[in-house]
């Protein structure tokens, strides 16, 4: 997988370079609008990673042009502009997710492979999710795990819908929260958690191998235990 | 002339200059028009009176011939108390026969056989040119004589006077009343507008506390100062909470930056195994995590204040998010054996609103209630129209909040004593009051006898406010 990051910080682009290389990514690196919309025009990444203030071209001019051009390459914006219509901006320019300046790592690289597996998945429709033993019919709203049928609440189906179509990946509270919840805001308790921990009883407890796993500092993963 | 154009900048002189000409405009044209009307009567008068003494005068000269007309002459000469009455009685050749005329007006203006001249005083030779005026008809009789009937124009000329003399008194009385109420009100309105002036040049000197003086009567410039005022404490008001913004970041993130940086450095010093050092790494994460938490707090205060999130605003129904918050919390007050009861008195409950920001306020309430409710108690939150207004509110059934303490729980950064050990920033129920703010709404803390209780109330959308009136 190889990604571009445009970023005109050079500290911070060697850290972000740095950790997505650790997480397995093959990482070019622009320090200028000019040069990042030179190597996006190329095609030849998978995501790009686009901080929004730069020096020449910006960033959202240069996503409206790689568009333009017909490449669709998911990219994921970067901002010090918080408010919900910077990001309503953001997005309508042709950006596919963003993240506000400060973020943890962790949160960029869980939207960062969602995004990714969004582009390469196919495009057919789904009634069917499964991970291991567990399966959701999405027609029917039903989930059935080891042959035993689970009673979910409205919300802990969505929940779990989400977690299923991104598991193997980590997803952050934030994104729980956007698109479970749609809204963006931030809790002053873990809210979250606790919604966790209920899908977590009705889906693992009664079961030997749990599936929802905490990943600390980062949020949650649907997955096999290795 | 310098001077003049220095004077007419000041706005009184401007208004008393244009009052004191439009005064002598109505003075003029007021006093004009009684002069015409009262100078046409006159002469109507002095005419008919000429024509009817010359017409009896006639009758007496044909009854009685020269000799009676010239007693009838002496009789009206003596009889004429008052000396208006002008008679001359001439030979063909002009010369006085008899009347109180000296000589035949030779210079007289004619106008037909009437005649305008001036009256020439006894023993002088010539009329002089201040002499009283006269007006007299010039009758022939049948031996070539001449008779001269007339009447002195004294009385038009003291009514002249009169209107000239009331004129000039009105204009001095205009005038003056005009400079003495122009130094008065000059004054007065030099005084107030100083008094602001004074108060402003004090503020951009730097002291925001000052105010303009009021006078108490409630008049435009009275307004003015109000509203001045009032802006004064809004920008007070905003500088303040920059100031308090700035204060507080120093105040709520350095102490956790500096723990932060503590904690990482003793680590690095004292070289102890991986193992503890993932485990450092990894609080030292939750502990930046906390800290951008309280960043960006700061942050979406100060974005509601500033009014950003105005253009994200959409028709949403109120109760439905508050729906959407209660279901989100409700696993959350379960597990701290809390009844979360969501009422919904009103639906649809239509607002015009930031749904983001209006979500986390409303989390921030119940999240609060929950939070300082001990187990086993409860949480209401119940939304409704309310005097014309939307309005939510959330009760619980903690500890409550005393009166005197209320104003002050709203502000930046403040937790009351016994809540520092729970979790926060302090920085909730101020989001709450930015939020509300920025939706023209307010927030009031009531008590719930026993706990607290928040009202959370916004206009209702305006055709909604409409069909509920």
């Amino acid at each position: 997988m190889r990604i571009l990051v445009i970023e005109d910080d050079v500290e911070a682009a060697a850290y972000m370079v740095k950790g997505l290389r650790e997480s397995g990514y093959i990482v070019d690196h622009a320090g200028d609008g000019k040069e990042g919309l030179v190597h996006a025009m190329s095609g030849v990444y998978d995501a790009l990673i686009v901080d929004r203030m730069l020096p020449q071209v910006d960033g959202l001019s240069i996503i409206q042009a790689i568009r333009a051009a017909g490449n669709k390459t998911p990219a994921l914006i970067l901002s010090a502009l918080s408010a919900v219509d910077d990001r309503v901006r953001g997005l309508k320019a042709g950006g596919d997710d963003y993240l506000t300046k400060p973020y943890a790592f962790s949160e960029l690289l869980a939207r960062l492979e969602v995004l990714m597996r969004r582009a390469g998945g196919d495009s057919s429709v789904v009634t069917k999710l499964r991970l291991a033993d567990l399966e959701m019919d999405l027609l029917a709203r039903t989930v059935i795990r080891g042959g035993q049928k689970l009673d979910l609440q409205p919300r802990e189906f969505m929940l779990l819908e989400y977690l299923l179509r991104n598991s193997g990946h980590v997803v952050t509270r934030t994104m729980l929260l956007e698109h479970v919840w749609d809204y963006h805001f931030d809790p002053q308790t873990n809210v979250i958690d606790v919604h966790i921990s209920r899908l977590r009883q009705k889906i693992d407890k009664n079961f030997p191998k749990p599936l929802l796993h905490t990943i600390r500092g980062a949020g949650y993963s649907l997955r096999v235990p290795d | 002339m310098q001077s003049l154009t220095a004077l007419m900048k000041h706005w009184t002189v401007r208004i008393l200059a244009l009052y004191m000409v439009l005064f002598a405009v109505s003075v003029v044209a007021l006093l004009g028009f009684v002069y015409g009307v009262t100078i046409g009567l006159i002469e109507r008068q002095i005419s008919s009176a000429i024509t009817a003494e010359i017409a009896s005068l006639s009758d007496g000269y044909r009854d009685q011939g020269l000799k009676g007309l010239i007693q009838q002459i002496e009789e009206r000469i003596s009889a004429d108390r008052v000396g208006g009455g002008i008679y001359l009685l001439a030979d063909p050749d002009r010369n006085p026969v008899a009347g109180n005329l000296a000589r035949w007006p030779n210079d007289a203006e004619w106008d037909g056989r009437w005649a305008t001249f001036r009256l020439t005083a006894e023993g002088e030779e010539e009329p002089s040119p201040d002499a009283q005026q006269a007006r007299a008809f010039h009758f022939y009789l049948n031996e070539g004589y001449h008779l001269l009937v007339g009447r002195s124009m004294r009385e038009r000329e003291s009514f002249e006077a009169l209107i000239l003399q009331a004129l000039f008194w009105a204009l001095f009385a205009a005038g003056g009343l005009a400079i003495v109420g122009g130094v008065v009100m000059g004054r007065e309105m030099r005084r107030r507008l100083e008094g602001i002036n004074q108060t402003t040049r004090r503020i951009m000197g730097g002291d925001l506390q000052q105010r303009v003086p009021l006078t108490g009567s409630g008049d435009e410039l009275d307004r003015l100062a109000g509203n001045l005022n009032d802006m004064l404490g809004q920008i007070d008001r905003l500088v303040v909470a920059g100031r308090e913004v700035t204060d507080n970041i120093a105040h709520d993130l350095r102490s956790p930056l500096t723990r932060l940086k503590t904690k990482l450095e003793v680590t690095l010093m004292t070289q102890e195994d991986t193992a503890t050092l993932r485990d450092t790494m990894e609080t030292a994460i939750d502990d930046t995590d906390n800290i951008l938490k309280t960043f960006n707090a700061i942050l979406s205060i100060a974005q509601a204040e500033a009014g950003a999130g105005r253009r994200e605003m959409s028709d949403l129904d109120l109760d439905e998010l508050a729906k959407d918050v209660c279901e989100l919390y409700e696993a959350v007050a379960e597990d701290k054996q809390i009844r979360l009861t969501f009422v919904r008195v009103t639906h649809p409950l239509p607002v015009h609103g930031n749904r983001h920001l209006l979500f986390q306020a409303l989390a921030n309430l119940v999240d609060n209630a929950i939070k300082y409710t001990p187990p086993g108690g409860r949480v209401d939150v119940t939304a409704e129209i309310d005097q014309g207004c939307a309005s939510l509110t959330v009760s619980d059934s903690g500890p409550g909040i005393p009166e005197d303490e209320r104003d002050h729980v709203l502000r930046r950064f403040v937790r009351l004593e016994q809540s520092r050990s729970t979790p926060g920033n302090g920085l909730g129920l101020s989001l709450v009051v930015a939020v509300a703010g920025l939706h023209n709404g307010r927030l009031t803390l009531g008590d719930a006898m026993p706990g607290l209780k928040i009202v959370l109330t916004m206009p209702l959308r305006e055709e909604a406010a409409v069909q509920a009136a």
